[in-house]
């Protein structure tokens, strides 16, 4: 018997029904992963354990929790068991703790609500779990508040809550995906590590199939909300069946076509460009304190090439996007498109602007949501001087459409009535309406399930061979980068630190940085031969 | 707005209000009597069939007396939450566009300036140096409405000024005057309608109370505020006096404010599916 047993679990919310017949197991001391793109209904699945749903929500079937049928349990005895029997890590760490508690408060919570132990006692266990998540006493004294932390060390203060207690079963809803690709590792050892130790089950929710190959003993792939493929991982990677499985891989690994050559023309040159950031005054006189968040970054990218940019948050890669967009001014070193060159204390001005536009990462965000999409696709044309009017611009905006596999209709409907991937594609024609030499893509497939990722990629590939752009690709997530670049460039802490073609790169990276940030990307390359 | 109509608190305030909008606007062609003449034999007559809300202390019929007295109310609410917003959220938006520049703190600084007086002692301040009357009190009104919308539009607008489409458009070459109009206004529309229907039942209760100590609307305009006052040593003997415009008043009031309160959850999508 398993320590969790779900059977034929059927959930519906409202006239919705979202899960049909959801079968899966998580045995004690062993991680269970769970697989599947947004709307899969992975999570739902997860929150039917300890009856976390919306409301409305009505489930059917078994969910068989250490003896006990969970649906059968009231709200009570759910209580009880929530956070003692069964811990549970969100995605976000950031939102995820209360900023005006301590982190030894919050920990120390979980166990006081059970009443497991007196206050000296709990803040005993919150000392010992947190020494346990790698968050020693010497740096994380308990009174520390959770904005004093970053990212990673945050999530390591929400596992400390969820394993307080050592509970039976942990489940881990999307626990790596805000966070960099090495801490992301480092969170993942930590996880393993705990259910070897405390002997509990994991199950562990990502859309990320290379993060949960390393680690997991027994995968799930969903869709739909149906269970469509499972087993131990090493026997799915080796022997899938199912076409959903299999397109699935090919989709995290796909390498789109690309022919364009490029040219030796160079587009756009940045030369030891400084970038710096006014922090607050620390007095009422003399000059603020600087940051400088781009320190003597060169490079250059010539016609029609693909060019990568990689670095973790705050490496000073969007600084650096904002300054080339002439969005804000430069403080040192130079920037040049097409020749022309912009020096330190300028922005780029607009007429050099008209040959470089951007696509975000966030398909929901980067739309005004009360403007129809022929006013959004066409924003751009404010950058030219003769923008086309009347039937000109109306053939401008469904030529750019129709470029990027949408139909002219959709112009005249509203950004809502479009999925993440439309909108991407959307995003895409905007920025390809003024025609511009060069598209900056700010993680620009990030936020997308890795089969619409896919699509974009081709359509990315597509579009350079057709029209000759160039793209500076800007991105945390490595092998994405690998797919679609000619070079790569490495950031950390607001400098180049290694730059090279990404064969090279990925094959025998020189700096240290680089080897780590490799080993860390999650791969599942080894485990399919 | 159809849905609208399906929240119960949005329904009854809209009648309640629409109601008195309804009144005023009817006054203007017909009301039951004249407001103006004197009929002492037909003095404070408790109601009945032909004096609906009874008369007044000079014989005049108080149920007219409402519905003119509604067109002072309205007009007044109405013309401080304009100057309100107007100047409001212009300031609220250059604000947010030049966040933490010399710009936003004299605009917010001058905003905390006036939020530290307390409004109606001011407003009285204002009738008192410039003389009594109703225009008088919408400037009065209409000034302490600026730094409630200034500082919604500027809040809203921060808020805005990171999201991508606002890059985006920056990109684009825009000018943060056009990306303020053309972007962040559209968005922030919900909260000043919600915030613009709080500050109209204020203005209401503002204008009524200026009119009580005699710095509103001058005779013989009939004001809620003043007729209110009038009955005040009447009270004992003739209750009707007081119980009509106190009652148009509170109803008023109590529509506004349900019809906000509404409107807010209904635009507030965490709030909207809590409700269902």
């Amino acid at each position: 018997m398993s320590l969790l047993e779900i059977t034929s679990l059927k959930l519906a919310i409202g006239a919705a029904e979202i899960l049909h017949d959801v079968s899966l197991s998580v045995d004690a001391g062993q991680i269970t992963a769970v697989i599947g793109e947004s709307g899969s209904g992975k999570s739902l699945t997860a929150y039917c354990i300890n009856q976390l749903l919306p409301r409305g929500s009505h489930a059917q079937g078994h969910v068989q929790f250490n003896g006990q049928d969970m649906l059968a349990l009231d709200e009570a005895s759910l209580c009880q068991m929530r956070g003692k029997d069964i811990g549970m890590v969100f995605q976000e760490p950031m939102t995820a703790l209360n900023p005006v508690q301590t982190i030894g408060a919050q920990v120390a919570e979980t166990v006081l609500i059970h009443g497991a132990a007196s206050k000296p006692e709990a803040r005993k266990i919150a000392r010992d779990t947190l020494n346990r998540v790698g968050l020693p006493e010497a740096e994380f004294p308990l009174n520390r508040y959770p904005h004093e932390l970053s990212g990673g060390q945050r999530q390591r203060v929400v596992i400390a809550m969820a394993i307080a207690l050592r509970p039976m079963l942990l489940i881990a809803d999307e626990p790596t995906t805000a966070l960099d690709v090495t801490t992301q590792a480092q969170i993942m050892d930590l996880l393993k590590r705990l259910v070897q130790e405390d002997g509990m089950g994991l199950l562990l929710i990502s859309h990320d199939l290379g993060v949960v190959a390393d680690v997991a003993d027994h995968i799930v792939i969903m869709r739909k909300g149906k269970v469509v493929e499972q087993g131990a991982t090493a026997h799915i990677f080796k022997h899938m069946q199912h076409p959903y499985t299999k397109a699935l891989f090919e989709a995290s690994s796909h390498k789109p076509a690309r022919m364009a050559q490029p040219e030796d023309t160079p587009i756009l040159e940045v030369c030891d460009l400084i970038r710096d950031y006014a922090l607050p005054r620390k007095s009422l006189f003399g000059p603020a304190p600087k940051f400088r968040a781009v320190n003597n970054v060169s490079f250059t990218l010539k016609k029609g090439e693909s060019l990568g940019l990689v670095g973790e948050s705050g490496c000073g890669k969007s600084t650096l996007t904002r300054a080339i967009l002439g969005l804000e001014a430069i403080q040192g070193g130079s920037i040049s498109i097409n020749g022309q060159e912009v020096l330190a204390g300028h922005k780029v001005p607009r007429a050099l602007r008209r040959n470089m536009q951007v696509v975000f990462q966030d398909p929901y965000g980067s739309f005004n949501p009360r403007h129809k999409v022929a006013r959004l696709v066409s924003e751009p044309f404010h950058l030219l001087e003769n923008a086309p009017k009347g039937s000109a611009r109306t053939a401008a905006i469904s030529e750019a459409l129709v470029a990027v596999g949408m139909q002219p209709e959709d112009a005249d409907k509203y950004i809502h009535e479009f999925s993440g991937g439309q909108r991407q594609r959307i995003a895409i024609a905007r920025a390809l309406i003024i025609k511009p030499e060069l598209i900056i893509l700010d993680e620009a497939v990030s936020a997308l399930d890795v089969s619409i990722r896919a699509q974009i990629l081709d359509l990315l590939a597509e579009l350079s061979d057709k029209l000759g752009l160039s793209y500076l690709f800007i991105s945390h997530d490595l092998s994405v980068v690998r797919a679609i670049t000619d070079r790569v460039m490495v950031m950390k802490a607001g400098e180049i630190v290694e730059e090279g073609t990404t064969e090279a790169i990925f094959q025998t990276p020189q700096h240290p940085y680089t080897r780590a940030l490799l080993a860390a990307a999650p791969s599942f390359e080894d485990l399919m031969q | 707005m159809k849905s609208a109509f399906k929240v119960p608190g949005f329904s009854i305030g809209f009648i309640l209000a629409f109601t008195f909008v309804a009144a005023a606007l009817v006054s203007f062609i017909w009301t039951p009597y004249g407001t103006s003449g004197v009929d002492i034999v037909n003095k404070l007559r408790p109601p009945d069939g032909t004096n609906w809300f009874g008369t007044d202390h000079l014989g005049r019929d108080i149920f007219s007396m409402i519905m003119v007295g509604a067109r002072t109310s309205i007009a007044v609410a109405i013309v401080a939450v304009g100057i309100g917003m107007l100047l409001g959220v212009p300031l609220g938006l250059a604000a947010a566009a030049r966040k933490g520049s010399l710009l936003d703190e004299v605009i917010m600084r001058g905003n905390d300036l006036i939020f530290a007086f307390p409004a109606l002692l001011i407003a009285i301040l204002i009738t008192a140096v410039f003389g009594p009357s109703a225009i008088n009190a919408i400037i009065a009104i209409g000034i302490f409405n600026i730094p409630v919308f200034a500082r919604l539009s500027r809040g809203g607008a921060l808020s805005l000024w990171t999201r991508d489409f606002v890059l985006a458009a920056r990109v684009s070459g825009k000018s943060r005057l056009r990306i303020s109009f053309e972007h962040i206004l559209p968005n922030i529309t919900n909260l000043l309608i919600v915030q613009g229907t709080i500050q109209f039942s204020l203005g209401i209760l503002a204008e009524a109370a200026l009119s009580y100590v005699g710095l509103g609307a001058q005779i013989p305009t009939p004001s809620w505020g003043r007729m209110l006052a009038e009955s005040q040593t009447m009270v004992s003997f003739a209750p009707h006096l007081a119980l009509f415009p106190g009652l148009a008043i509170l109803l008023t009031v109590l529509g506004l404010n349900l019809m906000g309160d509404a409107l807010r959850d209904l635009f507030d999508p965490k709030l909207r599916r809590d409700r269902q």
